[in-house]
């Protein structure tokens, strides 16, 4: 699903440039759940938003879903990551006068799908997240944890290849943030593919497998034992 | 363009500017104001204009009018000072020399006592022609005016204003066919006119200009005249012309500038005019100028949105809405504010006309009359404030999209 082989970014500062990953060799197949863990300035962030499509990487090569992604323009960059990519946010990033429902169906409307539609495949995705009943609730009255849950209903509602989580359970507490990975495992039972970046190692033991990141170099690359019974790689 | 018709794009552009109320507020007080200042400038200077033409109105507007005065050169033996007397056949000379002259009327005046019964007073009395009627039509309240047969036969009838009327006659009496005697002679009234808002003969009895000859002893001389040109004849050139004429006949230098009066309608009009057309320059002007800063207003909050919004647009991209979809969804919204303001301004505008002429436009003597603004003018100003509004608001559009996702998106 994920093919990245030395992959380099750079970002300029002034006369100079920080080099922020130096060369990562990452291999994700269709349904892994993978977490990145690392410290801050580690440069997980910049790793998922090259994944994600938001970025874009000086050296190697990237494939995704076969295809390889080199010299992105923006709308062929908008229309693989409206396909194949779905986004959680630390922050949520819900827009405010939107209600739950209108929030969720708007990957869809860039899609070109019908207004009915929207709303029937919005709802049930609202639905899966336990949030049917707040459909029409904008998001400043919901919880962080229910936002959270809206957010990943939104990423899941166009059936992306993969989820990109950058923190999602960062702003929550223990029992939203239980929820949410509960939701997480979920859809990754389902078969999706989920890619989560957490600086939590509750949150990352749930994952069934644990990169970890230091200094732009991967330093481990862990099978969870505990959550994969039957060893795989 | 099939985005336009579609509802969801609406939807979108709804959303984005019911949550900016006062930008919305703002920007659309902006333009409104600019439109509601042109259009009732423009109606309120059309209601000038209409009012001026209804003064000029009953005038062949390229009139010239000659008299004769008093020559101020020697001239081929004759002394300076020498009293000119225009005649008949002067009328007769330029009438055969100038093509141009649609029409020529010879006016003799002077003024008497009109009596009937016991009821008199004092008036102007003035001989004329039936052409009088065709370079300043007369308003007819009884009867008829003057025609050719009571010219050939010399006929005592008079054609006497409603003043005249009012003095003499009682109120609703037809006096038409009634005898009223001027000096001592008496004449048939055939008619009552109603003078308009401009008269050079004051509250007259016009009698035939035959009759008028005489009966005052004019022989051919006549007070002075009236000529009317073509349509399109330059009328400045052609009075040149025309005094040229009347100073050749009477033996005058032609350098003579006393010799000879006259005055010249169109150029009276022209000042009037002239002003008016000054007016609704600046109207276009102040108008346009305002306009123009309204739409630059909303470019400009537009841009502070675009700003305000970073993130929800970096949200929108990041979830599939490419660049163009964000800059369509900006220029819509700068482009629906600018029409909704426009037509608001355009209601407005209109609403204040009707109130202009419902306050100023009626009465006996209204100041504007029939204050309107051209549909066309009105559509042509909406479609340039539709293209400006485009205008206008790529320019936020394009900043929307020059930020990248990435940036717009990242916490604090
Ligand atoms: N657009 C940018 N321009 C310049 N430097 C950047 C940019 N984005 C990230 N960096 C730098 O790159 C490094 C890696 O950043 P990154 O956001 O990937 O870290 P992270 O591992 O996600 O950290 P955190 O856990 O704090 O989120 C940091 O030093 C950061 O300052
Ligand atoms: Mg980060």
């Amino acid at each position: 699903m994920i093919r990245i082989n030395n992959l380099h970014k750079s970002y300029p500062i002034g006369k100079d440039s920080l080099h922020v990953l130096k060369g990562i060799d990452l291999h994700i197949k269709e349904g892994e759940f993978v977490s990145i863990m690392g410290s801050s300035g580690s440069g997980k962030s910049t790793l998922l938003n090259i994944v994600g499509l938001l970025d874009e990487h000086d050296e190697g090569d990237y494939f995704l879903n076969g295809q390889e992604i080199k010299n992105l323009n923006e709308k062929k960059g908008a229309v693989l990551r409206n396909k194949f990519l779905g986004f959680v946010f630390q922050s949520f990033n819900l827009i405010s006068y939107k209600t739950a429902l209108e929030n969720v169906s708007l990957p869809l409307y860039y899609k070109g799908v019908s207004r009915k539609e929207r709303q029937k495949i919005a709802l049930e995705y609202l639905d899966k997240v336990g949030l049917k009943d707040w459909a029409s609730h904008l998001p400043n009255e919901l919880s962080g944890g229910q936002k959270q849950r809206v957010a990943i209903a939104r990423a899941l509602v166009t059936q992306p290849k993969v989820v990109l989580a950058d923190e999602p359970t960062g702003a929550l507490d223990s029992t939203t943030t239980d929820s949410v990975m509960d939701l997480l495992k979920d859809i990754n039972n389902e078969g999706m593919t989920v890619f989560v970046i957490t600086h939590e190692e509750e949150v990352a033991d749930q994952t069934k497998r644990i990169v970890r990141l230091k200094d732009g170099i991967i330093i481990s690359d862990t099978i969870n034992v505990q959550r994969n019974p039957v060893k795989t790689v | 363009m099939k985005f336009i018709f579609d509802s969801d794009t609406w939807q979108e552009i709804y959303g984005g500017i019911r949550k900016n109320k006062t930008r919305t507020v703002i920007t659309i007080i902006g333009v409104l104001w600019g439109i509601f200042l042109l259009v009732t400038l423009l109606g309120a200077s059309r209601g000038l204009e209409n009012n001026f033409k209804n003064i000029f109105g009953d005038f062949a507007t390229n009139s010239v009018f000659v008299w004769s005065q008093r020559t101020e050169l020697p001239f081929k033996g004759f002394q300076k000072g020498r009293r000119l007397r225009l005649t008949t056949n002067d009328v007769e000379i330029l009438k055969r020399e100038y093509k141009e002259i649609k029409f020529i009327a010879p006016r003799s005046q002077s003024n008497s006592a009109i009596t009937r019964g016991f009821k008199t007073g004092n008036f102007n009395i003035s001989g004329d022609l039936p052409v009088l009627d065709k370079v300043q039509k007369k308003d007819l309240v009884y009867g008829r005016f003057l025609n050719e047969n009571d010219i050939k036969l010399k006929a005592k009838v008079c054609v006497i204003e409603l003043e005249i009327y009012e003095q003499l006659f009682d109120k609703n009496e037809d006096p038409v066919g009634e005898m009223v005697n001027i000096g001592n002679i008496s004449y048939k009234v055939i008619g009552v006119y109603k003078n308009g808002n401009i008269s050079f003969d004051g509250s007259a009895a016009y009698i035939p200009f035959t009759t008028f000859q005489q009966v005052f002893n004019r022989a051919n001389r006549i007070s002075w005249m009236m000529i009317t040109a073509n349509e399109g004849v330059d009328i400045l050139q052609m009075e040149k012309d025309l005094l040229l004429t009347l100073k050749n006949i009477h033996k005058v230098d032609p350098e003579d500038k006393k010799a000879f009066g006259s005055a010249n309608l169109a150029v009276e009009i022209g000042k009037v005019t002239g002003f008016l057309t000054g007016m609704q320059f600046l109207t276009w002007f102040v108008g346009i100028a305002t306009l123009i800063a309204g739409v630059f207003a909303i470019g400009n909050i537009l841009l502070i949105t675009v700003k305000e919004r970073t993130k929800e647009i970096g949200i929108r991209r990041a979830i599939g809405a490419t660049p163009i979809e964000i800059r369509r969804q900006v220029v819509l919204e700068s482009v629906f504010l600018t029409t909704v303001a426009g037509m608001l301004g355009i209601i407005f505008g209109g609403f204040v006309l009707f109130l202009l002429d419902y306050f100023l436009g009626s009465g006996p003597d209204p100041t504007l009359v029939n204050p309107t603004v051209n549909i066309p003018i009105i559509l042509f100003a909406f479609l340039i404030l539709i293209v400006l509004g485009t205008l206008i608001g790529l320019i936020p559009a394009y900043m929307a999209t020059l930020v990248k996702p990435i940036d717009a998106l990242r916490d604090e």
